[in-house]
């Protein structure tokens, strides 16, 4: 009986989607492939960020200092010789993971707006830390010079970004996937309520402090893999990608597109990339202008107010005739 | 006799000057029904958080089946076998009805964790959880927001959650507040349908409805325990009568 099973819609369907759109302007724009790449490892920290605010409910201003140490964890050890792309994956994975484990058993144990605050003061220690840490990060200076191996030990990165482009593409499918498959679990509906009501999750038995525990370490993985894809496709790591600015943005971008449900995380990363590099060549002050104005049009205006905007006006219309 | 289901001795609650719990005792065994009764400000609630976990006692103990459970957080106790129900309607307001109810049985079952099965995998737990709604008479508002629901189906779904747990201890704490009376009727008939084994303790406001559904009643009045005893026994209690049941007779 379908009436009987507790609907979730199916897994594949958002990535696969994704793939096409990816592979499309792939194909379509092959002199773009840069910006192709930049999206898809934006839109993969977007959605990591998703998994902390959108999902959990708690708002962030520090995903930055995940990606960033993703980012150098993947830089180092390319620099140390270690230049298999997956392998620096897992290690952007494991290092943004574990500063996600280790900071958030101090910050979980907060919420609403002191949690905002604590996030935004690790994020500023991780940046002070890399600044002094020159021998590891290069300080101001950043690390270079590093280059990746052949993925699958075949597929050599080459100049004009093709093989970048389909490895950040997959590596984005894959990760939507996975998230999706996870939002849809026991585990992620339970902290969908925990979101919505700790008192109700904790009266139905539900650990809330480890299993937020459990879903910002996720998100710090997955933070670690969009800065290990960030420092292999351009071959370097600098400490903006440990920066405030950085957090900020993404957190935009994310409610641009639209929070909690994953593919919002996508499609804000997109439409502000896209305006970034189209608008910001034609002038740098209007593109944060409609960066501006769309953020005002997506806050004031819920979807819900918005569509029966639509339907009042249409709907109406209809009638009348 | 069987050790007690809940046992309470000597709680004790102070919040600064406040003394809000003072040395309360009190035993439940399987198929009691115990009302909590006792004017406004009379630590109730305070004594159900008390027990369910939500606030550590400052003194005295907790025990569930004979276990302490006096320092153990609220998830703990849930999986000894305690369920509560809340005074103020506390759930998550956008997610199916049939998800919250599946929430609970996914922790009842210690599935919680599993992280990568999709929720529409788990056909047995759905049919439990259909058989619950329809056992309350909310199968048409199963995929319903919980804030769409009317505010007496909204008490019947946090019965709902509660009974889901198959809890052996029930905390129910005012169910009937705010409940309109045409629905009235819907959660009396489901405080009667509860299961005979459980051990049920009951706050609440509305006299006929303690005086007909418990066994034995305790009153507090600031923070202590005033009388205890049968119904017939509180009604005749002078002390009640001149601390509370004068206001609501």
């Amino acid at each position: 009986m379908s009436s009987d099973a507790l609907a979730a819609p199916p897994a594949w369907r958002a990535p696969a989607i994704v793939a096409a759109l990816g592979l499309a302007a792939f194909v379509a724009m092959p002199d773009q492939l840069g910006l192709l790449t930049r999206i898809c490892t934006t839109a993969l920290l977007v959605l990591s960020l998703d998994l902390v605010v959108g999902v959990a409910g708690l708002a962030t201003l520090g995903q930055a200092a995940l990606f960033g140490t993703g980012a150098y964890a993947a830089g180092i050890v390319a620099l140390r010789g270690l230049t298999d792309p997956l392998l620096g994956l897992g290690v952007g994975a494991a290092a943004g993971g574990l500063l996600a484990l280790l900071s958030g058993a101090f910050l979980l144990r907060y919420s609403g707006f002191t949690f905002l605050m604590l996030t935004v003061a690790v994020a500023q220690i991780v940046l002070s830390l890399a600044q002094k840490a020159r021998g590891w990060t290069g300080g101001d200076d950043g690390l270079s010079g590093f280059s990746i191996a052949p993925l699958f030990g075949r597929f050599a990165f080459d100049l004009e970004g093709r093989t970048a482009a389909l490895y950040a593409l997959g590596v984005l499918v894959l990760a939507l996937y996975g998230c999706r498959r996870v939002l849809h679990s026991p585990f992620g509906l339970s902290v969908r309520g925990i979101h919505q009501s700790r008192a109700r999750m904790a009266a139905l038995g539900t650990p809330v402090f480890r299993r937020l525990l459990a879903v910002y370490t996720l998100a710090g993985a997955l933070a670690g893999v969009a800065g290990a894809l960030s420092a292999q496709t351009n071959a370097v790591v600098g400490l903006d990608s440990l920066g405030f600015a950085l957090s900020a943005e993404s957190l935009v971008m994310l409610v641009l597109g639209g929070a909690g449900n994953l593919v919002g995380a996508l499609v804000g990363s997109a439409v502000f990339s896209l305006l970034h590099h189209t608008a910001a060549s034609i002038n740098p002050y209007h593109w944060l202008f409609v960066v501006g104005a769309a953020l005002m049009g997506v806050v004031l205006l819920p979807p819900e107010r918005a569509w029966a905007w639509l339907r009042g006006r249409f709907g109406a219309t209809g009638v009348a005739r | 006799m069987s050790t007690p289901l809940l046992e309470v001795q000597h709680l004790d609650k102070r919040y600064g000057g406040l003394h809000v719990t003072r040395d309360v005792s009190l035993t439940l065994n399987a198929g009691d029904r115990l009302a909590l009764i006792g004017p406004n400000g009379a630590g109730k609630t305070t004594l159900v958080h008390q027990i369910s976990g939500v606030v550590p006692p400052s003194a005295g103990r907790i025990l569930l089946a004979g276990q302490d459970v006096t320092q153990l957080p609220q998830a703990r106790r849930v999986r000894l076998g305690l369920a509560r129900t809340f005074q103020i309607t506390t759930l998550a307001p956008t997610l199916a009805v049939q998800h919250q109810v599946a929430m609970a049985l996914f922790e009842r079952e210690g599935l919680g964790g599993h992280f990568w099965r999709p929720i529409d995998a788990y056909p047995t737990l759905a049919t439990e959880a259909q058989g619950l709604l329809a056992q309350l008479g909310l199968q048409q508002q199963a995929h319903w927001p919980a804030e769409r629901l009317a505010y007496g189906e909204q008490r019947l779904v946090e019965i709902a959650l509660a009974l889901a747990l198959k809890p052996r201890v029930l905390l129910l704490d005012e169910p009937m507040a705010g409940v309109p009376q045409s629905d009235g009727h819907r959660l009396l008939a489901a405080l009667d349908a509860l299961p005979p084994e459980l051990a049920v303790l009951i706050i609440e406001h509305d006299m006929d409805l303690v005086f007909r559904f418990a066994r034995r009643i305790t009153v507090l009045a600031e923070g202590a325990v005033l009388a205890d005893g049968t119904p017939d026994e509180i009604r005749a209690h002078p002390l009640v009568r001149a601390a509370y049941l004068g206001h609501a007779e």
